[in-house]
């Protein structure tokens, strides 16, 4: 993982996406010559459109991910200035510092106070550097605790987003006990009596994203990825090469797609054209979701709510067909 | 693979253990095997001195890494297995069951851990070893399913959970599914809490990746053999993020002890006493009577 690079991997995707909007930026480029509402405009308008329709039929994991790391894909602040417009934000974990890389706060949603937690990739590359690229330190996932719980003593809901590419890996986080920090986040948000909805914006990896997605509905975006490692890693860890990530990718189901199928998330955020194209469209649903599921959630009792959970996680991921036990 | 194949894979698997098993036994006759050198210090020990030492060299201390079994039966009065042949169905990712298939010729175990109801003296304790020989001890479904299993054993007993942790981490081949397994541990151990039950982890070399990051660290004591690597990422990611000299015992035993994340470090040849006074001190009773 280099940390100087941004997005590395976004100028070697070879796939037809990538292809598709090369030619979309040249139609758009030359859009701006003609100017707006002119015979010639619309006809490239169709084009674009067409173009963009054309290669979002069809996506392969890989050109997931590629979309999932892209810089105009919207982050945890364009969400945040949608939905929770008027959140105030609360630093620190008390502890040690505050971790920028993730944004917590309270605000009203649907005429309900709740608690938000976002982790968030910068917009730039120097908000980028100063937000770790929203890898969280181990007082981030104490913030995040710290926050969860407060959520809870005054009974409001908790809003995750998830967006990282896991858990900073550096000398200061392994000092200050990255490992314990995101083991208790997964055993308090296991427990926590109150309502927990979380979403994957575009990149989920390894327990640094896993550590926010103990929840009661766990939605994802339509062409967002979800892995245990990131293609890279994954690809490097078994098969010692870096440089097979795209094939990695092929083999890890970490589409949306996939891991509703498996049962590891519970719904999908359609975004047809991307989130980039479509973001009204991809807010009124995470919307609509929200309000649906914190009407629902919000009839159940404390303890109810954390047993439901416990019993939730215990069976998570498990497929009734093969839960029977293998006899020799 | 029909029902008859995976069992005749099954059964070749187990005539292949039991063979290398008589095999060690025979080489063990040879002198070469006779010996074995320490890691750290290089010296010869004959092998029945190590044991004997519990696998500790008896010049440096180093603690040599072992296996389940041989944990088991180091630390143990008596031990009744559970869940000893579940497993969940392997995956078809490629070449995973060729890896799984050796992992269980060489250690005889059908995953990475080793379930239990076991007694130190008359302490009773539901217990878990997890073996680093078995894909480095990595946590796949059925590691996590063992795990949550014993938790729940524990609760359904009302006995103290003891767990030895050694993991490279998430078992790759399983994906995402390996990965749900940090919460689901992490789940089964709030109930345990809830239950006011003791639960030690005792963290051996190495511990990291998902393992630290779930179970390990969730102790109410947590103890550490000496010399063990413990942590989150692994050294090389985190020398070529921050580009920083890492210190001589990053992320050794004793640098966690100093920077708070463990309570003891014990050495192997005093856990067993210590582990039963431990349990001792968990023990219900009326309060001050
Ligand atoms: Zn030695």
């Amino acid at each position: 993982m280099d940390v100087t690079a941004e997005n590395p991997s976004v100028s070697e995707n070879p796939s037809g996406l990538r292809e598709a909007e090369r030619q979309i930026a040249e139609l758009a480029e030359h859009q701006c010559r003609v100017g707006e509402g002119t015979p010639e405009w619309e006809d490239l308008e169709t084009q674009i459109r067409k173009l963009r329709k054309a290669a979002f039929a069809d996506l392969t994991p890989w050109d997931k991910v590629w979309l999932a790391r892209h810089p105009s894909r919207p982050k945890a602040e364009d969400y945040i200035e949608r939905l929770f417009p008027d959140l105030i934000e609360l630093k620190g974990d008390r502890c040690f510092a505050d971790d920028p890389a993730l944004i917590g706060g309270v605000c009203e949603f649907d005429g309900r106070p709740v608690t938000v937690l976002a982790q968030a990739k910068g917009r730039s590359t120097a908000e980028n550097i100063r937000r770790s690229f929203g890898m969280m330190h181990p007082e981030g996932y104490r913030k995040a605790m710290r926050l969860a719980r407060q959520a809870e003593k005054f009974r409001r809901p908790v809003i995750t987003l998830i967006d990282t590419s896991g858990a900073y890996p550096g000398k200061g986080a392994e000092e200050r006990g990255q490992a314990q920090a995101i083991a208790e986040c997964l055993k308090l948000f296991s427990g926590l009596k109150t309502p927990v909805i979380g979403i994957v914006l575009s990149e989920g990896g390894s327990g640094g994203a896993l550590a926010l997605s103990v929840c009661d509905h766990l939605a994802m975006l339509e062409h967002a990825v979800y892995s245990v490692l990131s293609p890279e890693g994954f690809a490097s860890i078994l098969w010692r090469d870096e440089s097979r990530a795209e094939e990695a990718a092929g083999v890890m189901e970490l589409t949306a797609q996939d891991l509703k199928k498996k049962g590891v998330i519970d719904s999908i955020i359609r975004e047809p054209l991307g989130a980039h194209n479509d973001f009204n469209y991809v807010c009124s649903q995470i919307d609509e979701m929200l309000r649906e599921q914190l009407a629902g959630l919000s009839r159940k009792k404390p303890s109810q709510l954390s047993a439901d959970r416990l019993r939730r996680i215990r069976s998570w991921g498990i497929d009734s067909r093969r839960q029977r036990t293998e006899q020799e | 693979m029909n029902i008859f194949t995976r069992r005749r894979k099954e059964l070749e698997a187990f005539k292949r253990a039991v063979l290398n098993r008589k095999r060690e036994h025979q080489t063990a006759q040879i002198p070469d095997n006779l010996f074995e050198a320490c890691p750290s210090c290089g010296k010869s020990y004959l092998q029945d001195k190590l044991q004997e030492n519990l696998y500790v060299c008896p010049d440096c201390g180093f603690h040599i890494r072992i296996g389940a079994r041989e944990r088991i039966s180091q630390l143990c009065d008596s031990f009744r297995e559970t869940d000893k042949t579940f497993c969940v169905p392997d995956k078809d990712f490629p070449g995973y069951s060729e890896k799984l298939d050796k992992a269980r010729d060489l250690t005889g175990l059908r995953d990475a851990c080793v379930c239990g109801v076991a007694k130190i003296g008359e302490q009773r304790f539901m217990l878990c070893v997890m073996d680093s020989r078995f894909m480095m001890g990595s946590m796949g479904q059925t590691v996590g399913e063992k795990i949550v299993r014993t938790v729940e054993g524990a609760i359904r007993r009302h006995l103290p959970l003891v767990i030895f942790t050694t993991s490279g981490g998430a078992r790759m081949q399983e994906g995402i599914l390996s990965l749900i397994q940090m919460a689901r541990t992490s789940a089964a151990l709030e109930k345990l809490s809830e239950e006011q039950l003791p639960y030690i982890s005792i963290l051996t070399d190495p511990t990291t990746g998902g393992v630290s990051a779930s179970f390990a660290m969730l102790a109410d004591i947590i103890l550490a053999e000496p010399g063990a690597l413990i942590g989150f990422a692994g050294r090389r990611v985190i020398a070529s993020t921050v580009r920083e000299e890492l210190p001589e015992d990053f992320q050794r035993a004793e640098f966690l002890l100093e920077k708070g994340f463990v309570d003891r470090i014990v050495d192997r040849r005093d856990l067993k006493d210590e582990l039963g006074v431990l349990l001792s001190l968990h023990e219900r009773r009326p309060l001050w009577t």
